[in-house]
């Protein structure tokens, strides 16, 4: 492997991507571009053997813990998979008592997800051995999700300097809108929010963002567009009148999109609503990056699983 | 070595003199180099008697006993993180000589036999412990409670604390009924529908940190509410723990009106801000990271989210922590209290949002005041009142350095600072983000109603 980004690289965790700079975002991607066409080729590095990764999902989750397991297995780590969520193993028990215990038993990285903003900031600090990698927590953040986003949009792109991305929908609660946020711009796009205003609002400010709640002025000159998943149960609430008002204002069809730059590019980090953030219509269009989005989730959690593999050795 | 030595209001009274010292006295607007000379728990004039205890006492700072409106003694109910045997310690090493017991105990003080328990339990304690009583039965908004046995009980105040009278029709009436007797409906302002699922004060950082935000607006709805009530009822409404800058003003507009309205402001709201919940660990008059929303290197892994910085009202955003300090300053705020809410580990080693709220206050409120001091943000003696003279006057207590009052005063060190370090503190319980950092201002002495309760080695020797 190329070895520019080990250099760069010197961090423990993966709490967020807000920590990086660029060029160690570009680093991250540079090296996840090198593991994807490894592996497509069965030359992957065994990085991580002996060892030993443990998944610990407090919420439900299907794509992030299956890349997360396979990215590691194929790096030849050891997986245990703690399936928290919707058993009995964290009853009674805290937080910081089941990671330690699971340090104590010789793991050496916790890929954790928990319905709760911050906790892998709590477990960051309340291990000694093993490095926490943030898979989604709260409406905090959701780093590699936001990597595998920024890797897919500079490919499709060739970079993302001065590009303009829209995301669109429920912002405020979406740890995805916000880690994305913070690497697109980062890595030099401007982007801009829009939905409904208790959704958008809270970013009016933040560096790189514009709020702009009507999608058709948001979407002129777009260069990619974002679709949230709307969460059913808070469109009915906090943010807007009706599901139906959402789909009618914001839902994306490939109408809106006619707004946007000729072949801008539509993303989703999935599972889409289907005729509710997006058009069915649209996620068979050769504009879409959503498959692709999919196939970078593994290469791209390589490689954090990599660089932390490296820097673990140096502490 | 410096021995700590806690006593009580049952011990016998003080007789010391100290020469040299620093008297202020806010009340009096005294602020003189004397000798203090203190025989049988009472103040005297002149020369110190031959053969009492003379120390010299050059470059220390004797004051009124601070007085705490807002203490959370945990008992009966929660012992595990504190009593009152802790609870008055923490008070005596902080300065304080009387604090008000908060009624959000377990079970809830809403019953005057339950008040004289608890009074009669603290005749042994460190500081003189007074009873703000539960507003409603069960703290649940629906019956008031009897106001008047629970006055004769001993009373000073009643509150639902933890969270306001939610129903205006029932603020209204313990409003109304409290007039008879001359005492304040303590209002913990919080609008509860507005303020649900808040773990933060809304606004940039909580945008930034994924928490649910706890707009300003719960402050001011509950404030303005409570306004128009006690200028109909003719109620004293007392403001506790105020925490935005948006319920200042309509408070100066009553009062100018001639409503009658007090209100207090705690040292965390001053000092700390919502940045801290992002990992900083400035106070608000100092240039800190001022994380950027968005932009910046992260946060902070060692203090972001740290639970022990969750507390309701929410820590303030900057522009608010100044407001009210600024409002301390021109006497709007009548007091500064503690809100002093001891948690054990457990329940703040956890994520955020299960975090119990509060943090401990007793302990470092005179430090904070007197960094917000040396910051020039607040005069010295306008701190004191704050803390002393003005909250005792609000429930009926003299505070007074001149000859031939009874002695209820601290004597603290403002030139050194101090380390607060689980093992300096007094409480039960460590909840308090500023574990680690160096808060200036040394207790050095404690005097409750002419007993000495806390002694840094001043008038002891070990």
């Amino acid at each position: 492997m190329t070895a520019t980004w080990i250099s760069t690289w010197t961090r423990r965790h993966l709490l967020d991507v807000d920590e990086l700079s660029r060029a160690e975002l570009e680093a991250v991607l540079d090296l996840g571009v090198e593991l994807r066409g490894r592996r497509a080729a069965r030359e992957l590095p065994d990085s991580l053997r002996g060892l030993a990764v443990g998944l610990a999902f407090y919420e439900p989750s299907t794509r992030t813990r299956v890349s997360f397991e396979l990215a590691a297995r194929e790096l030849g780590a050891t997986v245990t998979d703690l399936s928290v969520a919707g058993s009995s193993v964290a009853k009674g028990e805290s937080l910081i008592d089941t990671l330690r215990t699971l340090e104590r038993t010789g793991v050496r990285m916790v890929v954790l997800r928990h319905a709760a903003s911050g906790a892998p900031y709590l477990a960051a600090r309340s291990l000694e051995r093993a490095a926490i990698l943030n898979a989604g927590d709260g409406t905090h953040a959701h780093p590699t999700q936001a990597l595998l986003d920024a890797l897919t949009l500079r490919e499709a792109l060739g970079s993302l300097e001065g590009a303009r991305v829209v995301i669109v929908g429920d912002a405020a609660h979406s740890r995805v809108a916000r880690s994305d946020l913070h690497a697109l711009v980062r890595l030099g796009a401007s982007v801009v929010l829009s939905g409904p205003p208790a959704w958008v609002n809270p970013f009016a400010g933040w560096p790189g963002v514009s709020v702009v709640t009507d999608l058709a002025t948001a979407l002129s000159g777009a260069d990619a567009v974002v679709a949230l998943r709307v969460q059913r149960e808070r469109a009915a609430g906090s943010g807007v009148p009706s599901l139906g008002e959402y789909v009618s204002r914001w839902g994306l069809t490939a109408e809106k999109l006619e707004r946007a730059c000729p072949g801008a590019w539509l993303m989703h980090p999935g599972p889409a609503n289907e005729g509710v953030e997006i058009a069915a219509e649209l996620s068979t269009d050769p504009r879409s990056l959503i498959g692709r989005q999919v196939e970078n989730g593994v290469p791209i959690r390589m490689a954090v699983l990599s660089l932390l593999a490296v820097e673990m050795d140096r502490w | 070595m410096v021995i700590d030595r806690f006593g009580s209001l049952a011990d016998p009274p003080a007789t010391f003199a100290l020469t040299g010292v620093r008297v202020i006295d806010p009340s009096t607007n005294t602020d003189v180099v004397r000798d203090l000379v203190v025989a049988d728990g009472v103040i005297r004039n002149g020369d110190a008697p031959s053969g009492i205890p003379r120390i010299d006492a050059a470059g220390l700072v004797a004051a009124p006993g601070l007085c705490d409106l807002h203490t959370h003694l945990r008992t009966p109910g929660d012992e595990g993180a504190e009593t009152i045997a802790s609870g008055t310690r923490a008070a005596a090493h902080g300065g304080f000589t009387t604090v008000c017991a908060m009624p959000n105990t377990d079970p809830p003080l809403d019953d005057a036999l339950r008040v004289r328990g608890l009074l009669a339990e603290a005749a042994h304690a460190a500081a003189r412990v007074r009873v703000v009583a539960a507003a409603t039965r069960g703290r649940a908004g629906e019956q008031l409670t009897d106001h008047g046995a629970l006055a004769a009980a001993g009373a000073i105040g009643f509150s639902d604390d933890g969270v306001a009278v939610a129903p205006a029709a029932v603020a209204r009436q313990a409003l109304a009924y409290l007039a008879s007797l001359g005492l304040p409906l303590v209002e913990h302002a919080e609008e509860p529908d507005l303020a649900a699922g808040g773990l933060m004060r809304g606004g940039p950082t909580a945008t930034r940190l994924g928490l649910g935000g706890w707009p300003a607006s719960a402050e001011l709805a509950i404030v303005e509410r409570d306004l128009a009530l006690a200028a109909e009822t003719g109620g004293w409404i007392h403001f506790t723990h105020l925490a935005t800058a948006a319920g200042l003003e309509p408070i100066r507009r009553a009062r100018a009106s001639g409503t009658r309205v007090t209100c207090d402001v705690t040292p965390h709201h001053l000092a700390l801000t919502d940045a801290w919940v992002a990992g900083d660990r400035h106070f608000a008059w100092e240039n800190g990271h001022d994380p950027e929303p968005g932009a910046s290197a992260g946060l902070d892994p060692a203090f972001a989210y740290d639970g022990v910085c969750r507390v309701n009202p929410p820590l303030p955003t900057r522009d608010d922590a100044m407001a009210l300090l600024a409002a301390v300053a021109d006497g709007t705020v009548d007091a500064i209290a503690t809100d002093h809410a001891p948690h054990p580990p457990e329940r703040k080693a956890v994520p955020f949002a299960e975090a119990a709220p509060g943090l401990i206050g007793l302990e470092t409120a005179l430090g904070i005041g007197l960094a917000a001091v040396a910051a020039g943000h607040l005069e010295l003696s306008t701190l004191l009142a704050a803390l002393s003279t003005r909250p005792a006057a609000l429930i009926g207590e003299a505070r007074s350095m001149a000859a031939g009052s009874n002695a209820d005063l601290v004597v603290f060190d403002p030139q050194r600072s101090w380390r607060v370090e689980r093992a300096a503190l007094a409480s039960r319980s460590a909840n308090t983000p500023l574990v680690g950092m160096d808060l200036p201002g040394v207790v050095r002495l404690t005097v409750a109603a002419g007993r000495i309760t806390y002694d840094a080695g001043l008038i002891g020797s070990e």
